[in-house]
């Protein structure tokens, strides 16, 4: 199928929507758009952040999500408490694959579950006492972990428990952070606004603890990493590429990162975010009360690694910058030979996309480096900052979708017919029964790191393994394909 | 009264943001702007107007109270 314009695409949308009632049609039609790349700003053309409308299936997670999932989760050296019932900390258990370096159970605490498991007692008397004595428990069996964090569950927030006086007397006891987080699942619209609320705990009980302490040796090219959370190994594949062009990383937020880190991002001379809509806010407080500048880089794909290298060292002197250059050229013949062998195998395919709230806008770049259209993208969570910053990465006339439901994103696929769609583990089985090949893009689907140089011959090998395996020719059934034949042959006996 | 993030970027322009609204918008014009006084009437790129109490000139970046006076709609 050739790119649909502009009528085209706005036809669609309507049609998608004629199912609704009058009321759920006038919501939906604010988060669905056709891009205009003239635009400035998204809030003329796209609604984003608001309820999902009750009754259709979307896609969201709950603030909880965002703050043990994705922002704290990944500090490796603390552990986290899911405080309240069971569920919540085991289904989040490991999922997201922020690999680390550490002895797990030892010193390093990432794909285990510390929970409080909530019983109806604790619900009628409340659960302060319990969270007192597994502060003290883990203190025992775990003593080389480096502080807690309090993760609220629904239930904390429901009956009131007063977590915060818990964490400060056992911050007293155990003399580590002990760090009260209220980011209950209830609270916002989606995970967006528990990142908020991790960033807002960070800032209020760990970024402070190193001010006036000036014992650590800092150079003028010390940054810190903030917003990878090093699924599949990506922190480490970005992390590569800055210390071979001369920076020094201090710190990770948060994959494989440590609480002492956190502690001395205050130190740094520059903040490099990658995932904006998760950690930006922190970026903001650290530019205010520290003076540190921020700024937005992008590691997938090289063009755009090229773009963000060159961006980051004019920041710099020119050894970094001659450094930048020293590296693009380095892996030069590296990525021109992953963009030879498998452009031409994967050259005008068209894939929809629909992430959380960065890659839709961030891996663009990397599949038109395989020369490869994205023609449709879309955010789980995404603010209107978000989709200011898309526009001008789509192309014109194609879809943009928020907060997308589940049978949107069908009829949309029917009707658009890509040839490669890259989402989450809940719309996976869905579109590969539908016989559409599929990435999933939240944790490269057991396979990554995505970034860097490195990442991005792993995400090219894993685009053409998906959208050139032979399994799709066989996806119809045999006996509809033989009734086909049959007909064939009794037609020509005929 | 919403509170506003206030820095300069690369240009040296007056960036505007809202957390709550997450606005992000440089400003077009800031009537009082020297060593002197500054803030007054602010209008952004989007039409909309805000206003600071005229004060000694802050430190950037910086969070402020502004009133708004016009959203820039209609």
């Amino acid at each position: 199928m050739t790119a649909m314009t502009r009528e085209e695409t706005e036809a669609l949308i309507q049609e998608v929507l004629e199912v609704y009632p009058e009321q759920a049609r006038k919501d939906r039609a604010k988060h669905l758009a056709v891009n205009d790349q003239s635009l400035e700003k998204s809030n003329k053309c796209i609604t984003s952040n608001r309820k999902s409308l009750p009754g259709v299936m979307t896609i969201r997670g709950c603030a909880y999500a965002g703050s043990k999932g994705v922002v704290w989760g990944p500090i490796k050296d603390m552990i986290h408490i899911s405080h309240g019932p069971v569920g919540c900390g085991q289904y989040s258990r490991a999922g997201r694959r922020n690999y680390y370096v550490g002895t797990t159970g030892v010193n390093a605490f990432g794909t285990m579950n510390f929970t409080s498991d909530f019983q109806e007692k604790d619900i009628v008397f409340g659960g302060d006492k319990k969270l007192a004595k597994i502060i003290t428990e883990i203190e025992q069996l775990f003593p080389l972990n480096k502080g807690i964090s309090v993760q609220s569950e629904c239930p904390i927030g429901l009956i009131g428990d007063d977590i915060e006086a818990v964490s400060k007397k056992a911050n007293k006891e155990i003399g580590k952070p002990v760090v009260p987080v209220r980011c209950e699942g209830f609270r916002g619209v989606s995970q967006s606004l528990g990142h908020h609320i991790a960033n807002d705990a960070i800032r209020d009980w760990v970024l402070e603890n190193r001010d006036g302490d000036e014992s650590f040796p800092t150079t003028p090219y010390d940054v810190a990493v903030i917003g990878d959370y090093n699924i599949g190994g990506d922190a480490w594949a970005s992390r590569t590429l800055l210390e071979e062009m001369g920076l020094r990383v201090v710190a990770q937020w948060s994959g494989d990162g440590t609480i002492a880190e956190m502690e001395k991002t205050p130190k740094v001379k520059l903040n490099l975010i990658h995932c904006y809509r998760s950690m930006n806010y922190i970026a903001r407080h650290m530019e205010e009360k520290y003076n540190i500048p921020w700024i937005e880089y992008n590691f997938f794909g090289p063009t755009k690694i090229a773009e963000s290298l060159r961006k980051i060292a004019a920041l710099f002197d020119e050894t970094i910058q001659a450094g930048a250059e020293r590296v693009i050229e380095r892996y030069k013949s590296e990525y021109d030979a992953v963009i030879a062998k498998y452009r031409p195998r994967l050259e005008g395919k068209r894939v929809m996309l629909y992430v959380g709230g960065l890659r839709p806008r961030h891996v663009i770049g990397a599949y038109e480096d395989l020369g490869m259209e994205v023609v449709g993208t879309g955010y789980e969570f995404g603010h209107n900052d978000d989709y200011d910053r898309t526009i001008k990465e789509m192309g014109n006339a194609t879809l943009i979708y928020d907060d997308v439901t589940g049978y949107e994103f069908e009829e949309f696929v029917k009707k658009v017919k890509p040839d490669l769609i890259g989402s989450g583990i809940k719309e996976k089985y869905i579109f590969q029964k539908m016989g559409v090949p599929f990435r999933q893009m939240h944790s490269w689907d057991y396979s990554g790191p995505y970034h860097g140089y490195d990442g991005f011959a792993i995400f090219a090998r894993d685009m053409d393994m998906t959208i050139n395996n032979p399994c799709w020719k066989q996806i119809k059934a045999p006996w509809k394909t033989a009734a086909v034949a049959n007909e064939q042959v009794a037609a020509k006996a005929a | 009264m919403p509170n506003v993030m206030l820095k300069k970027n690369a240009e040296g322009k007056l960036v505007f943001y809202v957390p709550k609204k997450d606005l992000e918008e440089v400003a077009v014009s800031v009537e009082f702007d020297s060593p002197q006084q500054w803030g007054g009437e602010v209008v952004l790129g989007d039409g909309s107007k805000y206003y600071f109490d005229p004060q000694t000139p802050p430190k950037f970046p910086v969070t402020l109270r502004a009133k708004r006076l016009d959203s820039g709609e209609e």
